[in-house]
């Protein structure tokens, strides 16, 4: 009860703070539809090729994005709490009874909801261009996203925590996500990709996140790679809040 | 006040803090004993980096203890860390506030942590705007504060709750003379409301002219603790300061041998002496240095300051080592 009311407080002031900066509202909107705008209608060609999938070059192509808009809108998110930590912001919240769970949580809530409004945005966008999806598979899919922002954005926070400098943080994290990023297949299939990188992959378990958004978006959604792909990505999601509320309650700063 | 009857305010005991980096362990606070009693303003005296900020920050639970224990509030800070936070207010150095956020939204949603309903949260907001008289920002991003503005948010986000115990670090720090002065009457007013306030300065005069009782710390240590005035008794009866044309050793080699001079040393290129009875020394210094030759430029006499503590129990002066 205290968990819930502490993480509702947490998340309001940094609601407030993300709709008193519209500058990041424009840019959550902008980066999706320069990827739909300057990269799609490159698929439109190779969506031919062999080991393309079947289903048209928009829904094997967005749920990529979608992907990468979770993992990548919640990566950077570790700036702000640098910020914080030398305003003293953290300090202040951490010696207040307030739990520390909703300390990581409240504001991770708060990135979720903008991902989720990202991803929301970037599929309607999409529909235009030949995306074609059903309500229920766009439920699952922006779960599916939220998961993998929650996720992403624990990790994030508990970086941020841990190296307390933009310096060390930004290395950290790019140098970690694009790697990831790149061998889940986000951007092309890995249906068309080389064996040894297929096996790379599939120790990769943002690839499953993959393989379970594209499924619903061809159509698949009893398809048995769904279930494991949100369950993977929960499992890991609670691993991560554990780790970024641990870092809440000890961080040293 | 809530901390019933004959409680201390805070007790430690051999209270240690060591940080291991990869070179080097460094042990930040060695073992504080400290006494603060409910009510009192508590001066926390020390060099930057003596130890203060870090037993502040333990004390606030903030940073766990490697060693020793502590009473803060009237709970034990290993095992009710809980219960601590519910009792203490914390305003760090660096503030607390947001720079992009609303000055008064940071104050409601302070007291919404604490528990507080939203319309108690909005009316203790508005109560200590109006304390700290903050009216004429309360309602503008915390950036376009002056540095005095912010410090008063700063101190109200940790009143919010009404503390039984307010920890201050630095709170008069990077302040002009005016927002200084401020500072030190809203710490009297917490005061006089019964308020216990824990404070860290490396200011002199501010540990002097604000607080019942001092500890002066040095390289993780207390070495002397008391009211400014017993801590200044302690010292000697009079210092004198005097210049000679040439080296000022000379100076010192002729006057540190006379039985009415307790102590001296060279301190800012002038010689610095603890005597008993000023009025009986200086004409006997006069006298001394004539007969050795040597042309005195300047003499004053002044009561020992809490510079001349520091002086005493480190060997150093603060004022060479906060520069």
């Amino acid at each position: 009860m205290k968990l819930l009311r502490d993480t509702w407080l947490v998340f309001g002031r940094y609601f407030w703070i993300f709709i008193h900066n519209p500058a990041w509202v424009v840019i959550g909107v902008v980066q999706p539809l320069l990827y739909l705008l300057l990269f799609a209608p490159l698929l439109k060609s190779i969506a031919s090729a062999p080991g393309f999938p079947r289903g048209g070059a928009y829904n094997v192509f967005v749920p990529g994005l979608l992907v990468q808009l979770g993992m990548f809108g919640a990566a950077g998110v570790g700036f702000s709490l640098i910020a914080e930590l030398r305003m003293g912001v953290i300090e202040r919240l951490r010696v207040t009874p307030v739990s520390r769970v909703a300390l990581l949580l409240g504001r991770a809530m708060r990135d979720v909801m903008s991902i989720v409004l990202q991803s929301l945005i970037l599929i309607l966008l999409a529909l235009p261009f030949g995306l074609s999806v059903n309500a229920l598979g766009v439920v699952v899919v922006l779960a599916l996203i939220a998961l993998i922002g929650l996720l992403t954005a624990s990790v994030a926070y508990a970086v941020a925590l841990w190296v307390r400098s933009e310096n060390s943080y930004a290395p950290i994290i790019f140098t970690a996500t694009l790697p990831i990023l790149l061998l889940s297949g986000v951007l092309l299939p890995l249906s068309l990709a080389p064996q040894w990188l297929r096996n790379v992959a599939a120790a990769n378990p943002l690839s499953y996140a993959v393989d379970a958004a594209r499924a619903v978006f061809l159509a698949h959604l009893g398809d048995p790679s769904v279930v494991k792909g949100v369950v993977i990505m929960a499992v890991l999601c609670l691993i991560a809040i554990v780790i970024g509320a641990r870092a809440f309650g000890r961080a040293v700063a | 006040m809530g901390l019933g009857g004959a409680e201390q305010a805070i007790e430690t005991h051999g209270l240690r803090r060591v940080f291991k980096t990869r070179k080097q362990v460094v042990e930040a606070v060695a073992g504080v004993d400290l006494t603060v009693k409910s009510g009192e303003i508590f001066g926390f005296l020390g060099p930057n980096g003596a130890g203060k900020t870090t037993t502040l920050r333990m004390l606030a639970t903030l940073l766990p203890p490697t060693g020793g224990t502590a009473r803060v509030a009237g709970c034990d800070l290993a095992r009710e860390p809980d219960k601590v936070r519910k009792l203490i207010g914390y305003v760090s150095q660096a503030g607390g506030s947001d720079y992009e956020v609303v000055g008064r939204f940071e104050l409601v949603f302070q007291g919404r942590l604490y528990g507080m309903s939203l319309a108690a949260a909005n009316k203790r907001a508005a109560q200590l705007i109006e304390m700290l008289e903050l009216e004429v920002c309360a309602d503008r991003p915390v950036k376009t504060y002056s540095g005095g503005q912010k410090r008063r948010l700063d101190i109200g986000l940790g009143l919010v709750h009404d503390p039984k115990l307010l920890f201050l670090d630095e709170p008069t720090t990077g302040l002009d003379p005016q927002s200084r002065a401020r500072v030190w009457d809203e710490v009297r007013r917490m005061h006089d409301r019964g308020t216990t306030v824990f404070l860290t300065t490396h200011y002199l005069d501010e540990a002097d002219a604000l607080c019942d009782r001092i500890a002066i710390i040095d390289y993780g240590k207390i070495v002397a603790e008391g009211t400014p005035e017993e801590l200044k008794r302690a010292v000697a009866g009079d210092v004198v300061t005097l210049t000679v044309a040439g080296p000022q050793q000379a100076a010192l080699d002729v006057l540190k041998g006379q039985p009415y001079v307790r102590e001296g040393s060279i301190e800012e290129s002038a010689v610095r002496l603890y005597v008993d009875r000023g009025e009986v020394a200086m004409p006997a210094i006069l006298r001394s240095l004539d007969a050795a030759g040597l042309q005195l430029l300047t003499i004053g006499l002044h009561r020992p300051s809490l510079d001349d503590v520091f002086l005493r129990q480190t060997g150093r002066s603060l004022r060479e080592v906060a520069a």
